[in-house]
C-alpha cells in the first residue's frame, strides 16, 4: 500500500484546515439553525451584471482570453481605482485580472517570497494569509491588533515587529477588515508609513471590502507618499458587487512584481473566467447606484445590530467597514469557542469564534450582518436570551 | 427624511428607537420628523400587506380601466374624487396611454364586482367605457413579496 504520509508535501500537511469549517459542519447537521456566519453579501448580483453574462453566453464564443484579462476590463479597473481610490495604474503593465482576490493574494506571496522569508500579517484577519505564506515556503509572523485600538495596526506594534524581524519582506494589511469590520484612515496609516518607508519591505493591501465603508471613504495605503512603489493592492468584485461565485478579482502594483505574478498566473490559471470578465465590465461601468443602495442598506443593519449588541451589554467598537461586528464576549465567562458551541446548541444561532482569525481575535465572535433585517432581529433576540442567561450565571459564580 | 421614509416603506412597524439606531439619529429627532411628515401629508397613512390566501379571505380583486371625458374646468379631479368615495375601491390612479383612470376594486365575489361596475361606475357622468380584469394571484405588492422568500443559497458559515 502506498504510504501517503511520505508522499504528501510536508508543507501542505503542516497546514491545518480552516477553523471556520468546524462550525459549518456542526451547524449543517442541525435543524432550524439561523446563521450570522457568512462572509458574503445576501444581495443577488445586480441584474445588469447577470444580463451582461447571459448576453455573452448567447453571442460570444467562450474561449481563452489574454492572460492578464480583457484589456477593456483592465482599463475599467484602472479607471475605477482612479475614480474611487485616487490610485493610478497603467492597465497594460501594472494590473491584471485574477480568479478572485484570493488568487491575487497567493500570487503576491509566490512572486515575492523565498524559503525562510518572513511575512508580517496583521491579525485578526481572513484565514488565508498564513497558510498561503507557508505554502510559499515562507514564515508567517503574527502582528496582533487590539480591541482598544479598534483593531487598527498601531505604529508601536509595527515598530516592535520590525525590530524583532528586521528582514521581514512583506507586511499584509487587510482593511476594511474581515472579521473585525475595522478600517484604517489616512491618519492611522501615516505613522506606519513613516516606519515602512525606512525599510525594504513591501505591503500587500487586501482591499476587497473597499467599497463597504460607512460614514467615511476608503483610504488605500498605496496613495500615501512613497507607498505606490512598495504596495500591491488586491481587490475584486465579490463584496462590492455581490459577485462572490463569479470568482473575479485583480491585483495592481509596481510593474516588476505584477509581471512576475502574471507569469505564475499564466502557467497556473491561463486566464480568469471570460463570462465573469464580461459581466464585471458592466459592474464597473454601470452599477454605481446599485452599490450605493447596498451600502446604505448594510449601514442600516450595521447600526441596528450595534444597538442590539450594546443593549445586550457586550462591548463592541463601532466598525466602519465590511459587514461584520466583532463584539467581545468575555463578560459571559466563556471563551469564544465555548460561546459559539453553546450558542449553536442552546439557541441555534451560528456565529464564528474570533480565535479562528488569529489569537488576537480570541474572546470575540464574528457577527455578519449580510442578512435581512427580519433575520437579524430574530438572531439578535436569540442571542440576547442566551447572553442574559449566561451573564447571570457568570455573575452568580 | 428620505431615509426614514425608505425604511418605513419597507416596514412601517419599525419603532422610533429602531429607526433612530438605523439612521444614526436620536429617537426624539425621528419622532419629530415622522410627525412632521404626517402633518404635512407626506405620510398619508399606514397599512398592512395581507396574503389573502393564507388569511383565508375569499375576496376577489379586479383592475378596472376607465375611459372618461374630462370636465372643462377640473379635468379628471371631480370624477376621481367621486370614485374614491366608494368603499370597495382600493386605489385610483390617473394613467397615461390607452385609458384615463386605473382602479383596483375588491369585493366578496365576482358578482359583487360586476354589479359595482355595471351599476355604480358605468353610470357615472362622463364615463365612456370600462374594462375589468380580475386578479388571479398576487406575487408582490409595494415591494413586499406575497410568496415564499427565495431560499438563502449561501453556506451557514463561510
Amino acid at each position: 500500500m502506498i504510504a501517503y504520509d511520505q508522499i504528501l508535501s510536508k508543507r501542505a500537511q503542516a497546514i491545518s484546515p480552516s477553523r471556520i469549517r468546524r462550525y459549518f459542519d456542526l451547524a449543517e447537521t442541525m435543524e432550524g439553525v439561523i446563521s450570522l456566519g457568512v462572509g458574503e453579501p445576501d444581495f443577488r448580483t445586480p441584474w445588469a451584471i447577470r444580463s451582461a453574462a447571459i448576453n455573452t453566453l448567447e453571442r460570444q464564443a467562450i474561449v481563452y482570453g489574454a492572460n492578464s484579462g480583457l484589456m477593456q476590463l483592465r482599463e475599467a479597473v484602472a479607471q475605477f481605482m482612479q475614480r474611487r481610490h485616487n490610485l493610478s495604474y497603467d492597465p497594460a503593465h501594472e494590473l491584471f485580472i485574477t480568479v478572485g482576490g484570493s488568487e491575487a493574494v497567493d500570487l503576491t506571496f509566490r512572486s515575492l517570497l523565498d524559503p525562510g522569508d518572513e511575512v508580517l500579517i496583521t491579525e485578526p484577519c481572513f484565514v488565508c494569509y498564513a497558510p498561503l505564506v507557508t505554502m510559499a515556503s515562507a514564515v508567517p509572523v503574527e502582528l496582533p491588533t487590539r480591541h482598544e485600538d479598534a483593531f487598527r495596526l498601531t505604529a508601536d506594534t509595527l515598530q516592535a515587529a520590525l525590530k524583532a524581524h528586521p528582514k521581514a519582506k512583506l507586511l499584509v494589511l487587510s482593511y476594511p477588515n474581515n472579521p473585525t469590520g475595522a478600517i484604517m484612515t489616512k491618519e492611522d496609516y501615516l505613522p506606519l508609513v513613516e516606519l515602512i518607508r525606512k525599510t525594504n519591505m513591501m505591503v500587500l493591501s487586501d482591499e476587497i471590502y473597499s467599497e463597504l465603508t460607512y460614514g467615511t471613504k476608503h483610504c488605500s495605503i498605496a496613495t500615501l507618499e512613497g507607498m505606490h512603489e512598495r504596495t500591491i493592492v488586491v481587490n475584486g468584485f465579490s463584496k462590492a458587487f455581490a459577485m462572490t461565485g463569479w470568482r473575479l478579482g485583480w491585483m495592481a502594483g509596481p510593474e516588476p512584481v505584477i509581471q512576475q505574478a502574471l507569469k505564475i498566473h499564466q502557467y497556473g490559471i491561463m486566464c480568469a473566467p471570460m463570462v465573469s470578465q464580461r459581466a464585471a465590465l458592466e459592474a464597473l461601468t454601470h452599477c454605481d447606484d446599485e452599490v450605493t443602495r447596498m451600502v446604505e442598506e448594510y449601514d442600516h443593519r450595521r447600526r441596528y445590530m450595534l444597538k442590539r449588541f450594546s443593549e445586550m451589554g457586550l462591548t463592541c467598537f463601532p466598525p466602519a467597514g465590511a459587514f461584520y461586528l466583532f463584539p467581545c464576549i468575555a463578560s459571559t465567562g466563556m471563551d469564544d469557542e465555548t460561546f459559539c458551541e453553546h450558542l449553536l446548541y442552546e439557541e441555534k444561532v451560528a456565529v464564528v469564534p474570533g480565535g479562528a482569525f488569529g489569537d488576537s481575535g480570541k474572546n470575540h465572535v464574528r457577527i455578519s450582518y449580510a442578512y435581512s433585517l427580519k433575520h437579524l432581529s430574530e438572531a439578535a433576540d436569540r442571542m440576547e436570551r442566551f447572553i442574559k442567561r449566561h451573564t447571570q450565571e457568570n455573575t452568580a459564580k | 427624511m428620505k431615509e426614514i421614509l425608505t425604511l418605513l416603506k419597507q416596514n412601517a412597524r419599525l419603532s422610533n428607537g429602531e429607526l433612530a439606531a438605523m439612521t444614526g439619529r436620536t429617537e426624539e429627532e425621528v419622532a419629530e420628523k415622522i410627525a412632521k411628515m404626517e402633518h404635512d401629508g407626506i405620510i398619508r397613512g399606514y397599512s398592512v400587506i395581507v396574503d389573502d390566501e393564507l388569511a383565508d379571505n375569499n375576496m376577489v380583486s379586479a383592475y378596472i380601466e376607465l375611459k372618461v371625458t374630462p370636465k372643462p374646468d377640473c379635468g379628471f379631479e371631480e370624477i376621481a374624487r367621486i370614485i374614491t368615495t366608494y368603499p370597495e375601491v382600493e386605489s385610483v390612479t390617473l394613467m397615461s396611454g390607452g385609458y384615463d383612470l386605473g382602479l383596483t376594486v375588491r369585493g366578496t365575489n365576482l358578482r359583487d364586482i360586476a354589479a359595482f361596475v355595471a351599476q355604480r361606475l358605468s353610470t357615472l357622468d362622463g364615463v365612456l367605457s370600462t374594462a375589468t380584469h380580475f386578479v388571479l394571484k398576487r406575487y408582490k405588492e409595494k415591494g413586499i413579496l406575497i410568496m415564499e422568500e427565495p431560499h438563502d443559497e449561501r453556506s451557514v458559515v463561510s
